[in-house]
């Protein structure tokens, strides 16, 4: 009964989608308050029905009801509670769900907190959401309905994928959609302002915040998706360049440059039309994305739902989106306005370029992802295009944003001086030169990758911190008042600094882990003694115990750094019966300096069991550097200057006419 | 005018991109059978020499004689660990030989793993540059193929086994081949 409540509420929320688009979108080409009124409590119907959709679903996984075909084929009653709920979204129909329930709750966020959005804008934002629902809806209600029943029902189900009860995976997937789906605010907004005709500074203020929060959720996913692969993967590896790996990270490149370039559009009403057209890049790659794993038409571990009749539904919204948008986009753009002045050494400047080499970057990962799908299509010629494609092509468009990292930030608005800019640098060069030459002297005949890596981080952080003694006029003025000023700076100031220095941590972590992990393999029996550099781990035993859906074999390793004891670690291996799978469970001991990584393999017929050590450098300041990116989107969004949003009601266009329509 | 076509230019680029995604799609129904040119020509004659002491590389007349099924595999990739332990099955369950290539692979890793997880092949080729890999139009690992007693491809499955498609695909073409040449 519950599960049909919830497919009924899908149904309605697909009706209440046709109203959200139609009404709301005529009532704004008439400008007619009652019909554009209609706008919010549409969104709000639209979330509610499918919040309760959602619910059903979840609580069909939760008592775990078998009768549900889509709950028998994912879950299994002995697991545990997390993973009932996050089987809910570990498998195609049910993530597709939650993928519009997001939808939804940006809709509905636009019409609750968006009161000091024009009433045509807001009308149309939620119409063009509305329209992106209406899609998703009617791909789950035609082709994967997750409430099908199952008669008779299965005693027990089949179980969720073991690799994925885990509970970094638990929220991977819901932060990713939170970041993929929050860019189609962007697109919504970009649309809507295509439609209007109209972009201005305040757009940008209204649309900055939903796509820093966007954002930030999608980096938070990545990063979760990244760790999770590292320790339960058992490889001991990051980031594989896999092909969905990269489908979320082209968004988040693309993204990227959005929130850079909505700067430029809110601080000097210029770079209007490419703005729209990375608002519309960035939600193109998120469905892009969504497209790659459901139609099975690039493999990896994560496409799970593979199904010809879902991806050529997937990839006609794609088209029609896209199409659709990239036509209105050649249509209305050239009529944009550009507004001030434009010189190349200037803080916007710094902006357009960081915009090209991140646009740049977008391209490679996508040729990258999906020229082998190209060569195929035109000569019928297959190649594979693995990390070394992207080491030497993605790496090297980098670098020369991390040089402009260090110095945009420092050209001021309208009209800079490079000179004046890169002599302020001078520390950064200093510490620059330091850890470089460090790197060198430390280690001797080391290759030219850390040395690289180490020495770009510093210039970043050097940057950064330069930056922030310019903003506080440190020694300039008494310590006191730069001390002060530091604690008044407002939290985008905050934001950028913390991003960026996350930036040089995250490339310390990524070059040390390349450049100096050392690797062990071996096969132990019980008492054996292995040593690997300054760690010498001695495998006590191995025994076999029973976990609520799986049975281990656990081994106990007591480990001594330069002859002191350090940690004890237990590696697990398990095997899931219901799906027949084994699964590493590595035991990690992070420091600072870096992980002492360990993973046992099965027993071999000889009574020993496989070990495999690894000392990782730095990995920590990997997820670390993610982590402060994330925190500087956080401070960013709690400026007060986005919280308050925008200009007074006194600013926006009456209900009528007042709004100078784009001409040419 | 030169401004207009440049604010086109998206539009244009993407129209591309989306016919070269489409077309694939809609002339070839599955886009698991989807490319592969090789069907029912010889399998490339490579000489991959073995991985194992004591356990045959794969030579040209290797894959003549009997059905089997020819799987590549890497010890780097993450689906190839999620079908292992349906090859397994499939070597214990039944009397399909089955044909292990080592793509691009690292000894001693492909060693650990076929330690770690068990090994399934009968005999195990190294491929370690990709180039039988290119010939017999592998897009990615893990891809296995369907190779008939005459020494020719018979079928393409891309990406990770799964029960279903041995039950429902392989084994019965398999069972058909087998048919046909008795």
């Amino acid at each position: 009964m519950i599960a049909e409540i919830g497919h009924y509420a899908l149904v309605l929320a697909f009706f209440v989608a046709i109203a959200q688009v139609v009404v709301p979108m005529y009532g704004a080409a008439r400008r007619d308050a009652a019909l554009m009124g209609f706008a919010a409590p549409a969104a709000s119907a639209q979330f509610l029905c499918i919040s309760i959709a959602f619910g059903a679903l979840m609580r069909a996984y939760i008592t775990s009801d078998f009768s549900v075909a889509n709950v028998a084929q994912n879950s299994h009653s002995l697991k545990p509670l997390l993973y009932k709920i996050s089987g809910v979204w570990g498998n195609h129909e049910g993530s597709m769900v939650f993928w519009v329930l997001i939808l939804a709750l940006f809709g509905f966020a636009v019409a609750a907190f968006g009161r000091q959005l024009p009433d045509t804008l807001k009308a149309r934002v939620i119409s063009i959401q509305g329209l992106i629902g209406l899609a998703f809806l009617g791909f789950i209600l035609l082709t994967s309905n997750p409430f099908e029943r199952l008669d008779p029902a299965p005693l027990d189900g089949r179980d969720l994928n073991p690799l994925l009860q885990d509970p970094g995976l638990a929220f991977h997937p819901p932060m990713l959609y939170i970041g993929y789906v929050g860019f189609s605010l962007a697109f919504s907004f970009a649309m809507a302002a295509l439609i209007e005709g109209r972009v201005d500074p305040a757009w940008a203020r209204w649309v900055r915040p939903w796509t820093l929060a966007a954002w930030t959720f999608l980096t938070a996913g990545i990063t979760l998706g990244s760790w999770w692969a590292y320790y339960e993967l058992g490889w001991g590896g990051w980031w594989f360049w896999d092909p969905v790996e990269n489908a979320s990270f082209m968004p988040w490149l693309a993204g990227t440059a959005l929130l850079h370039s909505a700067i430029v559009v809110e601080k000097r009403d210029a770079l209007k039309a490419w703005t729209i057209l990375l608002a519309i890049i960035t939600f193109s790659l998120s469905l892009m994305g969504t497209f790659l794993v459901r139609s099975g038409i690039l493999t990896s571990v994560h496409a799970f739902a593979v199904d010809p009749e879902r991806g050529l539904f997937i990839l006609g919204i794609l088209i029609v989106a896209v199409g659709g948008s990239l036509t209105l986009f050649a249509i209305r753009a050239p009529a944009l306005k550009a507004g001030g002045l434009f010189v190349p050494v200037s803080r916007e400047g710094g902006l357009v370029l960081n915009n090209l080499i991140l646009s740049v970057a977008t391209v490679t990962v996508f040729i990258g992802t999906l020229y082998p799908l190209f060569l195929d299509a035109m000569t019928g010629d297959k190649v594979s295009v693995g990390a070394p494609f992207f080491n030497a092509t993605f790496v090297p468009v980098m670098i020369p944003l991390l040089v402009l990292l260090a110095i945009g930030p420092l050209l001021p608005w309208k009209r800079g001086n490079l000179r004046a800019a890169v002599e302020k640098l001078w520390v950064s060069a200093l510490f620059t030169v330091v850890v470089a030459g460090g790197i060198l002297v430390l280690e001797e005949g080391a290759p030219l990758a850390p040395v690289l890596g180490f020495g770009f981080a510093a210039w970043v952080a050097g940057g950064v911190v330069t930056e922030l003694a310019e903003r506080i006029r440190l020694f300039r003025i008494p310590l006191g008042d730069s001390i002060r000023r530091l604690f008044n700076l407002p939290g985008a100031a905050y934001g950028m600094s913390l991003a960026h220095i996350g930036m040089a941590v995250f490339i310390c972590g990524a070059t040390g882990e390349m450049n100096w992990t050392r690797e062990l393999v071996a096969t132990a029996r019980a008492g054996d003694t292995l040593t690997l550099g300054q760690y010498e781990l001695v495998l006590e035993k191995v025994e076999r115990s029973q976990g609520p859906n799986y049975f281990r074999d656990m081994a106990t390793l007591k480990v001594s750094k330069d002859g002191v004891p350090y940690a004890t670690l237990h590696p697990e291996r398990r095997l899931y019966p219901v799906q027949q799978m084994p699964t590493t469970e590595a035991a990690i001991r992070s420091s600072i300096s870096g992980d002492l990584y360990v993973a046992i393999g099965e027993g071999s017929d000889q009574g020993g069991y496989i070990v495999r050590v690894w000392v990782k450098p730095l990995v920590p300041w990997i997820w670390t550097g993610a982590m402060l990116m994330v925190l500087g989107g956080l401070f960013s969004l709690s400026d007060r200057r986005l919280r308050i949003g925008a200009p007074k009601r006194s600013k926006r266009p009456a209900a009528r006419p007042a709004v100078t329509e784009a001409g040419d | 005018m030169l401004n207009r076509l440049l604010f086109l230019l998206p539009l244009l680029i993407f129209a591309v991109i989306a016919g070269y995604f489409t077309v694939p799609i809609l002339t070839k129904k599955d886009p698991h059978i989807l490319p592969s040119v090789m069907i029912d020509k010889p399998a490339p004659p490579h000489d991959l020499g073995p991985l194992l002491e004591g356990k045959p590389g794969v030579g040209p007349e290797a894959l003549r004689g009997e059905v089997k099924l020819v799987n590549f595999f890497a010890s780097w990739c993450g689906p190839c660990r999620l079908e292992h332990p349906i090859l397994m099955r499939l070597a214990a369950e039944t009397d399909l030989p089955l044909v292990g290539i080592n793509y691009k692979d690292q000894r001693d890793a492909a060693l650990v793993w076929l330690r770690e997880l068990g090994d399934p092949f009968g005999r195990i080729g190294v491929d370690g540059d990709g180039r039988a890999a290119i010939d017999w139009g592998v897009y990615g690992v893990p891809e296995t193929y369907v190779v008939d007693a005459g020494g020719h491809i018979r079928y393409r499955h891309v990406g990770p086994l799964t029960a279903q498609a041995l039950k429902e695909t392989i084994l019965p073409m398999v069972e058909h081949l087998r048919a046909a040449k008795g």
